[in-house]
C-alpha cells in the first residue's frame, strides 16, 4: 500500500503510474473495500491526507482534508451546533474523502439532497498527475463547470482529492420521530407521501419491512411541537402515529439507512420513483427497508442472480450491488449498467480526466474498456 | 467593446443559403428565421451591450428536430448557439455570425405532473414560473426563483444553473432538477437522471446543470416540486452601516436560523427603490436588510422574534415586521424593483454578481468605494446576503465615450476583488461572454484546461456555443495531448481527440 504524505507525494505517485501504466485504488479508510468486483491494483491510502484546513461556521463552510475520519468531521461541526447535511454514515474509520466519493447519504437525502449538494469544491489530483481545483469555498457560485458534482460519487475514478469544501448547515435544536405501526407497504407509501407532500415539513420518512413507518420533524421546539401536533390530524386517515423515544428512534432510522439489520449475504441498494417501492418489495420477501420516501430501498437475500436488478429496472430504478461474495461481485457489475450512449459519454467523461486509465481498475465491470483488462 | 467573440469563419458564412435549405428540410414553415429584419429580435440576450445578429435562427419543435439540426450541423461543422428564453445577463445566448441559433422557445409543454412523488415533467420552453402556476392549485410550487422567472426559461435555467432570492434555504436549480434528455452536438440523444434520485455512474445530470449551453441541448426537464410553506413573513430591518448588517446576517446563521430569504441593500440601492416604488423604506440608514421565514405560523412567529431580538444586539435602529401579505409583498416590492429603480436614476447600469464570504463585506464595500471614485461612476449595491452574493450595479451613460469601457473596468475589479477576498466571479448569472475573460483571475491554466477536457467529452469540435465561458479556445487534440510510453498508448482501440 502506498501512503502519501502529502499532495505533492500523491500527484508524484499518480504521474508515476501513468508512465508504468500501472492501476491505482484510492482509499480512505478502506470500509468500502469490498464494494465493486475483485481487483488488482496498487492501494494509494489517503489517511495521512488529514486535517481541517478551514472551518468558520458562519460562512457555512467547511474545508478538510480527504482521510479526515468522517466521524471526526461530524463532531467538529456538531460542536458548533451545525452539521452535514445529507446525514453521511460509515462503518468506523470511514473518512470524509471516502464518503464523499461513495456519495453515502442518510434519511434527509430525500429533503436536504446529497453529497452532491453539498460538496461546493475540491482540490485534486488528475489520473495526469496534476492538481486542479474546482468549485470554490463559497455556498453559492456558478463560475466554470460543476466538476464537484462529478467528483461527488466518482469513487475515485476521476482524480484524487487533496481538499474538500462542504456546506454545512446549523443542525435542527430539536428533533422528534413519528411512527406508525401495522403498516403494509402500500399503506405505508402513501402515508410518506402525504407526509412528504405535506407543509408540516417532514424531513425524512422511511418504512421498515416488520410493519413500522418513521417521519422525522425537524427544528425549532416551538415548530417542531406545533408540528407534531398537527401532523396526526392532518394523516388521520392513513394512520395513528406515536411518538418515538430518541434512542430507540435512532437505532430504527439507522436500519432504515443503512440496511443494516437485513439478513443476507448479498444486498442490493435500490433508487426509484417512490411510488414504485411497494410493488417492488412485494417480490422479496420481508428482508428489506424502505428509505427516502420510498426513494431508496434496501433488499437482502442469499440469492446470487440478478432478479433485484431486473426488477428495478422495470420499476424505472436502477440496483447497486452492495455486499456479495466475491465470485458474485466479479460477475454482476456494481452498478446497474446505463444506456450504451451514455456508457460511452461517461467513459469519455473519466478519460478526461485519467487518460492513461491509472484509476481504471476492474473493480466497476462497466468500464466501457474493464473488460479487455486480464480478470 | 472590451470583450471580442471569436472571428467569424467566411467559409460558413459563405455556405449560408445551403445551410439554410438543410434546416428548412429538418424544420418545416415558419420555423427557420433568415431575413435581416426578422433576425433582429434575437441579437441579443439579457447583456444588451453586446448585439450580433445571427447567421438564421431555426426554432425547432421536437426532439427528433433538435437531434437532426445538430447531426447536421456536426457532420458539416457549423457552430450551433442555443437559447431559451435569452434572459442571461452574462451573454449565454449571445449569437455568433456564423452560427445557428438554436430557439427552444416552441418547447413549452408540461408534460406531467407527479403528486405523490413530487415531479414535475417539462419540456424546456416552459418558464420558471409557469411550472409554479400549474401545480400550486394542489398546494405546491417549484423552488428556484430567479428574478425573470416570469419569462426565463426552465431550460435556460439547467443550462445558467439558475438561483434567485430563496436559493439560501432551496437550492439553486441544481438542487431541484432530477433529470434531463439532452441532445449531444453529434445528435445523439441521452438522459441523464431521472424520476428517482442518485442514478448509477457519473454524475453527468450535476455537471451538466450550469454549463452554459456549452455541452449540449436540454430537450426535457424532470424537476422537484415541494409543498408551498403554510405561511411567510418578513421583517424589514435598518442599520446606520452595512458592517452592523453584515453582522446581524451571520448572527443569524450562527444562531441556527436559515431564513428563507435574507437580502441586504445599500444606501444607493435604498434610495433608488424608494423613489421608484414607495413602500416605506427608512431613507436615513446606511443598510437595510429584508429576512423573510417561511413555514407554520407558529415557526415564523418564533423566527421573527428571534431575527428582531439579533437585528437589535446589532444596532438596528428601524424594524418592521409584516403583518399581513400585503406588507410582505411591499417589503419585496423595492427589492424586486431595484434593477429598474436604479434604471431611473442612470441611463444605463451594469449589473455585477460575485459571491464573497460574508465576512469580508464591509472591506470589499469600502473598497469598492475606492473603485467607485477611481472609476469617477457611482454604484449601489443589492445583495443576497444569506449566501454572499453581491449585485453591484454600476451607473453609467452608454452616450458618454467611453463610459462603458469605464464601466466594464470598474465591474472587473469588483469581480477581482471578489476573488482576491476568497470568492468567486459570479453567483448565479453565469460566465457567459462577460466574465469569459476573468476566468484566469479565479482559475489555473491547468484548472481551465481540465474543464475543457470535459467539454471536449461531450463536444469534441468545439461547435456548441463556441466563444464562452473559456477565454482560450483549444482544440480538444492539443488538450487531450498525453505521454506515450514506449510508443504504446493506453487502451489503442479507442478513438482519441
Amino acid at each position: 500500500m502506498l501512503e502519501p504524505r502529502d499532495a505533492l507525494d500523491l500527484a508524484q505517485i499518480i504521474a508515476d503510474a501513468g508512465a508504468n501504466g500501472a492501476k491505482l485504488e484510492l482509499r480512505g479508510g478502506g470500509t468500502k473495500a469490498d464494494f465493486g468486483a475483485p481487483r488488482e491494483a496498487e492501494v494509494v491510502s489517503l489517511a495521512a491526507l488529514s486535517g481541517v484546513v478551514d472551518y468558520d461556521p458562519a460562512e457555512l463552510v467547511l474545508t478538510v482534508r480527504p482521510g479526515t475520519p468522517l466521524a471526526e468531521v461530524q463532531a467538529l461541526v456538531a460542536a458548533e451546533g451545525q452539521m452535514l447535511a445529507f446525514e453521511p454514515h460509515g462503518a468506523p474509520g470511514a473518512t470524509i474523502g471516502g464518503t464523499v466519493a461513495a456519495a453515502v447519504a442518510g434519511s434527509r437525502r430525500v429533503t436536504a439532497g446529497s453529497a452532491r449538494d453539498h460538496l461546493l469544491g475540491f482540490t485534486a489530483v488528475s489520473g495526469r498527475g496534476e492538481s486542479f481545483v474546482a468549485g470554490a469555498k463559497v455556498v453559492k457560485n456558478v463560475t466554470g463547470y460543476d466538476l464537484p458534482k462529478l467528483m461527488a460519487g466518482s469513487w475515485g475514478r476521476l482524480g484524487a482529492m487533496t481538499e474538500l469544501t462542504l456546506k454545512v448547515l446549523p443542525a435542527p435544536r430539536c428533533t422528534v420521530t413519528l411512527m406508525a405501526e401495522g403498516l403494509t407497504p402500500v399503506a405505508a407509501h402513501a402515508l410518506m407521501a402525504a407526509a412528504l407532500g405535506s407543509n408540516a415539513d417532514v424531513s425524512a420518512a422511511a418504512h421498515l419491512a416488520r410493519g413500522i413507518t418513521l417521519l422525522r420533524v425537524a427544528g425549532f421546539a416551538p415548530s417542531v411541537d406545533y408540528r407534531c401536533n398537527a401532523l396526526p390530524g392532518l394523516l388521520a386517515a392513513h394512520c395513528r402515529l406515536s411518538r418515538l423515544e430518541e434512542t430507540e428512534a435512532a437505532a430504527l432510522w439507522r436500519e432504515a439507512m443503512t440496511g443494516s439489520a437485513l439478513a443476507g449475504a448479498v444486498r442490493w441498494r435500490v433508487h426509484l420513483p417512490p411510488r414504485k417501492a411497494p410493488e417492488l418489495v412485494a417480490r422479496f420477501g420481508n428482508q428489506w427497508a424502505m428509505d427516502w420516501g420510498g426513494g431508496q430501498v434496501w433488499i437482502a437475500s442469499d440469492d446470487a442472480g440478478t432478479a433485484v436488478r431486473e426488477a428495478a429496472a422495470a420499476l424505472g430504478g436502477e440496483a447497486v450491488l452492495m455486499q456479495a461474495p466475491p465470485d458474485m461481485r466479479a460477475r454482476v457489475p456494481a452498478f446497474q449498467p446505463r444506456a450504451p450512449g451514455v456508457m460511452a459519454l461517461e467513459s469519455r467523461v473519466r478519460r478526461a480526466f485519467d487518460p492513461m486509465g491509472v484509476f481504471a481498475t476492474t473493480r466497476f465491470r462497466e468500464d466501457a474498456h474493464a473488460d479487455q483488462l486480464p480478470a | 467593446m472590451s470583450i471580442t467573440m471569436p472571428v467569424p469563419d467566411t467559409a460558413t458564412i459563405a455556405k449560408r443559403d445551403h445551410i439554410i435549405a438543410a434546416m428548412r428540410a429538418i424544420v418545416p414553415g415558419e420555423g427557420v428565421i433568415v431575413e435581416a429584419d426578422a433576425l433582429r429580435p434575437w441579437e441579443s440576450d439579457g447583456l444588451t451591450a453586446y448585439r450580433q445578429p445571427p447567421m438564421l435562427v431555426v426554432l425547432p419543435e421536437t426532439v427528433e428536430q433538435v437531434s437532426a439540426v445538430l447531426r447536421w450541423c456536426h457532420a458539416e461543422g457549423v457552430k450551433v448557439v442555443p437559447r431559451g428564453s435569452g434572459t442571461s445577463l452574462s451573454g449565454g445566448a449571445l449569437p455568433l455570425a456564423d452560427a445557428v441559433l438554436l430557439g427552444m422557445g416552441k418547447f413549452k409543454r408540461i408534460l406531467e405532473v407527479d403528486y405523490e412523488d413530487r415531479v414535475a415533467v417539462v419540456q424546456p420552453g416552459v418558464t420558471n414560473l409557469a411550472i409554479t402556476q400549474a401545480v400550486e392549485g394542489r398546494g405546491f410550487y417549484y423552488a428556484p426563483d430567479p428574478s425573470s422567472q416570469i419569462a426565463c426559461s426552465i431550460g435556460g435555467n439547467v443550462a445558467e444553473n439558475s438561483g434567485g432570492v430563496h436559493c439560501l434555504k432551496y437550492g439553486l436549480t441544481t438542487n431541484n432538477v432530477l433529470g434531463v434528455e439532452l441532445v449531444l452536438m453529434d445528435g445523439e440523444i441521452v438522459r441523464l437522471g431521472g424520476r428517482h434520485l442518485d442514478s448509477c455512474g457519473l454524475d453527468l445530470l450535476g455537471v451538466v446543470v450550469g454549463s452554459e449551453g456549452l455541452l449540449g441541448v436540454v430537450t426535457e426537464v424532470t424537476v422537484r416540486i415541494l409543498p408551498k410553506p403554510e405561511t411567510a413573513r418578513a421583517v424589514l430591518v435598518g442599520f446606520p452601516d452595512a458592517e452592523q448588517a453584515g453582522a446581524c446576517v451571520a448572527q443569524v446563521i450562527a444562531e441556527g436560523i436559515i431564513p428563507a430569504g435574507m437580502e441586504m441593500m445599500d444606501r444607493p440601492a435604498i434610495h433608488a427603490a424608494e423613489a421608484f416604488v414607495q413602500v416605506g423604506y427608512p431613507l436615513d440608514v446606511g443598510a437595510l436588510l429584508i429576512v423573510e421565514v417561511d413555514g407554520p405560523a407558529a415557526e415564523c412567529d418564533h423566527l421573527i422574534g428571534e431575527i428582531a431580538r439579533i437585528a437589535g444586539e446589532n444596532g438596528a435602529v428601524t424594524s418592521r415586521v409584516s403583518t399581513d401579505e400585503a406588507e410582505r409583498m411591499a417589503f419585496w416590492a423595492g427589492r424586486k424593483a431595484a434593477f429598474p429603480a436604479v434604471g431611473r436614476i442612470s441611463p444605463d447600469y451594469l449589473c455585477m454578481d460575485g459571491t464573497i464570504p460574508r465576512r469580508r463585506l464591509p472591506e470589499v464595500l469600502r473598497r469598492m468605494e475606492e473603485l467607485s471614485a477611481h472609476h469617477g461612476l457611482g454604484v449601489a449595491n443589492v445583495f443576497h446576503a444569506g449566501d454572499g452574493n453581491l449585485h453591484p450595479l454600476i451607473l453609467y451613460d452608454a452616450n458618454v465615450p467611453g463610459e462603458l469601457d469605464a464601466a466594464e473596468a470598474f465591474g472587473s475589479d469588483i469581480l477581482r476583488l471578489c476573488v482576491e477576498v476568497g470568492g468567486v466571479l459570479t453567483g448565479e448569472h453565469g460566465v457567459g461572454i462577460e466574465k469569459r475573460d476573468l476566468m484566469p483571475v479565479m482559475f489555473t491554466e491547468a484548472d481551465l484546461k481540465q474543464q475543457q477536457r470535459v467539454k471536449c467529452a461531450f463536444d469534441p469540435d468545439l461547435l456548441l456555443n463556441p466563444g464562452k465561458v473559456f477565454p482560450t479556445l483549444r482544440r480538444c487534440a492539443e488538450l487531450g495531448r498525453m505521454h506515450v510510453h514506449h510508443g504504446a498508448l493506453p487502451f489503442p482501440d479507442l478513438p482519441r481527440f
